[in-house]
């Protein structure tokens, strides 16, 4: 004991050696070299290059645009994953400090463990999208850097300081395991994300710059600004949010399909049981970082449209507006996986059955929900079809093409499988309280009130000015928050003193499994697909307005172009994805001592 | 096993995203190319068609302008008298308030597309603006960056398209070299003005009228011999406005009165000097 005492003691002061000077030295000279960057504006305001066909290099005859977004979108994916795998992994660490259950430590650290191989890649990709884009993009990046300067350093810094606090976080895990020193391991978890999440800020920053640019002379691209200015550019905050949320939902679909290999690979009851928690841990990651996404979609779509009208309608209605269909399939492909792997998960406990007459309507609304929003508005035919039709238009089918529908559609699978959710937390609990069955008719009543308010607003949006149908949206999203957070507060009322009934982990189905290999197929797929829309949005322009894309690719590809190309690099993404998890496993693994040879 | 049967099935999951992504529509956008302007060939409805090919395309006004109510619907308007009401507007105050006519369309015109704030019809305004602030972008400035050419024959299209008489000037020398962007697609499809009388009246369909060529057709006079009644201005009128001066023998209303838009400046001339130089004008000369 005193040994281990002893180790301890000597394991923080050296890493108390470690990091503070260290900290202390790189904050120090990347702040000194970069704060005069942020805070004044550029010297010399020189207007923005004007690039010409002969300032993109190319290299035994190809252009550089399909190596940049493969090496962009291979980093996005695994930086996606690599940010977001601390944020939930914090939250569930400091649930296991709070419930003394020491299977959420062991649950985070095996999270942990997967992810940290998946960092090297993440740098090993970002190098190569930097050395991509100053090679075939030159002229685009010294502008970039003109704009941007000392905040480059800052990144380089921020950089280093994620790889010092990912690294410490990880090894020093059992180290840090009990008492006052687990505050301490939390606390370097805390700034972990700190810093994962301000690198993910800025680089954003660059992203939506390239959208949005602010800082500069509008007419010249001069930079006029100073570094913040830029940054704060007018698509920052919204993106900011989307990827923050979306990164959570993805990281958990990522860990889940790992639970989900496991669970079908051990062999005992045990680590099945282990691995069904952790695989419905990770569905609850998912999905509770996703349910709130398509809120932040409108947000950062809103803005979109009030900063430039013409980009907005160009991705909604425009020559990207099929790619929303795509995004329709995605996302209900999304949403019935995770429900059927929650339905499944009825059969755990004994009271799951009597909620199992209810799957059905839920199965209704959400496949309903997802036939309303795959239906165009405007269809594919034949012009004999169209002269049978009457026009592009089907007469029924038509009005269900249009966003009302599509809003009523997704806010109502939204809360469907919110109730999926909660079917399952109460098939766990019964309340005792003296007030559950008035508290039943209460959350029933938020559901069948919520609903009609959806629906309302979905039909007030047929007959407002168009202008005003994005604006009609936000009752239906209100409302579906509403239901969300009441019916938590009611059942955490009502959950009070509540029996609880035995889970029995690990009595999962096979088939049930495969739901959590689709949700990260699918998640990949569609952040491919929103990154290429997000994109595509400038048109034939590096920086919208500003800087004109003068090489032989500036067209934007076929819908089946850029889908062909995410496949590709979405199975190039599952292949360094199946070796993380792999060297995750080598790492756990021994070899069987050598018989006959001695002990030492 | 296992693993292979995981492999498969995510395989198969990505296989059915990218097939439904390869069987909707497949459209590649390219970028705006650019459109050479032949100012010595551009005439009024050659520039009136300019103004339709950049409505449609390059302008991208269309995205806004349509029966879904974001701005609007100036192809289906009354535009004669939108245009009317809307300098009248108690709200207006820009540079055409108080004029009236053509010139007014046009000053408003150029004012709603490089100022679009300047004045911004109720009910299509930014929201939380009360509609002081339009969310059209200015035309002369990026992403449209169209030139003042562009927005002349912009102007001049719907000009024509309400009505009334094109007032903005035909491109000069200068801006043709100045150079302009369009579409260049719609600009291959547009051919070039003839050079050759006799293409363009057969295009024309002249011969099934007027005896020409050998058509001895009769229902207009004889153009082999149109030079002896005529000077060559009073031809160009008799083509371009053809009840201004009707022959002795014939009636009014016969003759198609849109050549002014079928035909190019150039084309007009050639014509001109063709049937000014026929064996009857030189006997009369």
């Amino acid at each position: 004991m005193q040994c281990r005492q002893s180790c301890g003691q000597a394991c923080r002061r050296a890493l108390t050696q470690v990091m503070r000077p260290a900290c202390i030295l790189v904050s120090a000279v990347v702040f000194a070299t970069a704060i005069p960057d942020l805070a004044l504006a550029a010297g010399e305001a020189l207007p923005a290059p004007v690039p010409t066909p002969g300032d993109y290099p190319r290299i035994g005859g190809m252009g550089g645009r399909g190596f940049v977004w493969a090496f962009a979108q291979m980093h996005l994916f695994l930086a996606a994953f690599v940010l977001a795998v601390p944020l939930f992994v914090l939250i569930i660490e400091l649930l296991g400090v709070t419930t003394k259950d020491p299977r959420y430590d062991a649950m985070a650290h095996e999270f942990m463990k997967i992810s940290m191989a998946a960092y090297s890649f993440t740098a090993l990709t970002g190098g190569g999208l930097a050395i991509a884009l100053f090679l075939f993009y030159p002229v685009v990046m010294e502008y970039l850097m003109q704009v941007f300067r000392g905040q480059t350093l800052i990144y380089a810094g921020l950089f280093l300081m994620e790889s010092l606090c990912l690294y410490i976080y990880f090894y020093s895990w059992n180290a840090l395991r009990y008492g006052n020193r687990k505050w301490f391991h939390l606390s370097i978890g805390l700034l972990l994300n700190a810093v994962g999440l301000t690198l993910m800020f800025v680089a954003n920053a660059w992203a939506t710059f390239m959208m949005s640019p602010s800082g500069v002379d509008p007419q010249t691209g001069a930079v006029i600004g100073t570094v913040w200015e830029a940054t704060r550019n007018p698509l920052w905050n919204p993106l900011n949010l989307h990827r923050f949320l979306a990164n959570i939902a993805y990281g958990g679909a990522i860990v889940g399909a790992y639970a989900a290999y496991r669970f079908l690979s051990v062999r005992t009851a045990k680590e099945r049981s282990h691995y069904d928690w952790m695989g419905y841990t990770s569905n609850f990651i998912a999905i509770a970082g996703f349910l709130p996404l398509p809120f932040a979609g409108y947000w950062l779509m809103a803005e979109i449209y009030a900063y430039s009208q013409q980009m907005g309608i160009t991705a909604m209605g425009g020559v990207l507006a099929w790619l929303f269909i795509i995004q329709a399939v995605l996302i209900g492909t999304i949403i019935l996986a995770a429900n059927y792997y929650l339905w499944c998960g009825l059969g755990r406990t004994a009271k799951g059955a009597t909620y199992a007459p209810y799957v059905k309507y839920i199965a209704v609304v959400i496949v309903a929900g997802f036939l309303v929003w795959v239906t165009p508005h405007t269809l594919i035919l034949t012009p004999e079809e169209i002269r049978i039709l009457g026009g592009t238009h089907h007469g029924f089918l038509g009005p269900l093409g249009i966003m009302p529908a599509k809003n009523t559609a997704v806010n109502l699978m939204l809360v469907a499988t919110f109730l999926s959710f909660q079917l399952f937390y109460r098939s766990s609990r019964e309340p005792t309280v003296s007030w559950a069955r008035t508290g039943n008719i209460l959350i029933v009543t938020l559901y069948v009130a919520g609903i009609i308010n959806i629906v309302a607003a979905g039909i007030y949006g047929y007959i407002t000015p168009t202008v005003y149908k994005v604006g009609a949206s936000v009752p239906q999203v209100v409302t579906t928050v509403s239901i969300i957070v009441f019916a938590l507060i009611i059942d955490g009322f009502m959950g009070r003193g509540a029996k609880t009934a035995k889970v029995h982990w690990g009595r999962m189905s096979t088939r049930s499994q495969y739901a959590l290999f689709v949700l990260p197929v699918a998640f990949t797929w569609l952040m491919g697909l929103m990154g290429y829309i997000r994109s595509s949005v400038r048109t034939h322009w590096h920086v919208y307005t500003i800087m004109k894309d003068a090489s032989p690719e500036a067209y934007i590809p076929t819908i089946g172009q850029a889908g062909n190309a995410i496949t590709l690099i979405t199975l190039a993404f599952m292949g360094v994805i199946v070796f993380v998890f792999w060297l995750s496993q080598l790492g756990a693994s021994k070899q069987a001592e050598p018989a006959g040879e001695p002990a030492e | 096993m296992t693993f292979l049967r995981i492999v498969l099935f995510s395989l198969a999951t990505m296989f059915a995203f990218t097939l439904f992504a390869n069987i909707l529509p497949q459209v590649q956008s390219d970028p705006p190319k650019t459109e050479e302007i032949n100012e010595s060939t551009l005439d009024v409805a050659g520039q009136i068609a300019w103004g339709q090919r950049l409505f449609s395309g390059r302008g991208t006004c269309t995205l806004c302008h349509n029966d879904l109510g974001r701005a609007p619907d100036l192809l289906q308007m009354d535009l004669a008298t939108a245009f009317a009401e809307r300098i009248a507007d108690a709200r207006y105050e820009g540079e055409a308030a108080g004029q009236s006519g053509a010139g007014a369309i046009e000053t408003y015109l150029r004012e709603s597309m490089n100022a679009p704030s300047a004045f911004v019809v109720a009910g299509f305004g930014k929201k939380g603006t009360n509609d002081a602030e339009s969310p059209m972008p200015r035309v002369d400035a990026a992403p449209l960056s169209l030139t003042e050419t562009e927005t002349n024959a912009l102007i001049a299209y719907l000009q024509d398209l309400a009505g009334e008489e094109v007032t903005v000037p035909l491109p000069s020398a200068a801006d043709a070299q100045d150079g302009a962007d369009g579409d260049g697609d719609e600009a291959a499809e547009e051919e070039g003005p003839s050079t050759s009388a006799e293409d363009i009246m057969d295009r024309l369909g002249c011969a099934g009228c007027h005896d020409l060529f050998g058509s001895e057709a009769d229902i207009g006079p004889d153009l082999a011999v149109a030079a002896q009644r005529l000077q060559p201005e009073g031809l160009r009128t008799a083509i371009l406005d053809p009840n201004a001066i009707i022959a002795e023998g014939y009636e009014a209303d016969f003759m198609p009165d849109d050549y002014a838009e079928q035909l190019w400046v150039s084309e007009l001339n050639v014509m001109i000097d063709y049937l000014m130089q026929l064996e009857g004008a030189e006997t009369e000369q």
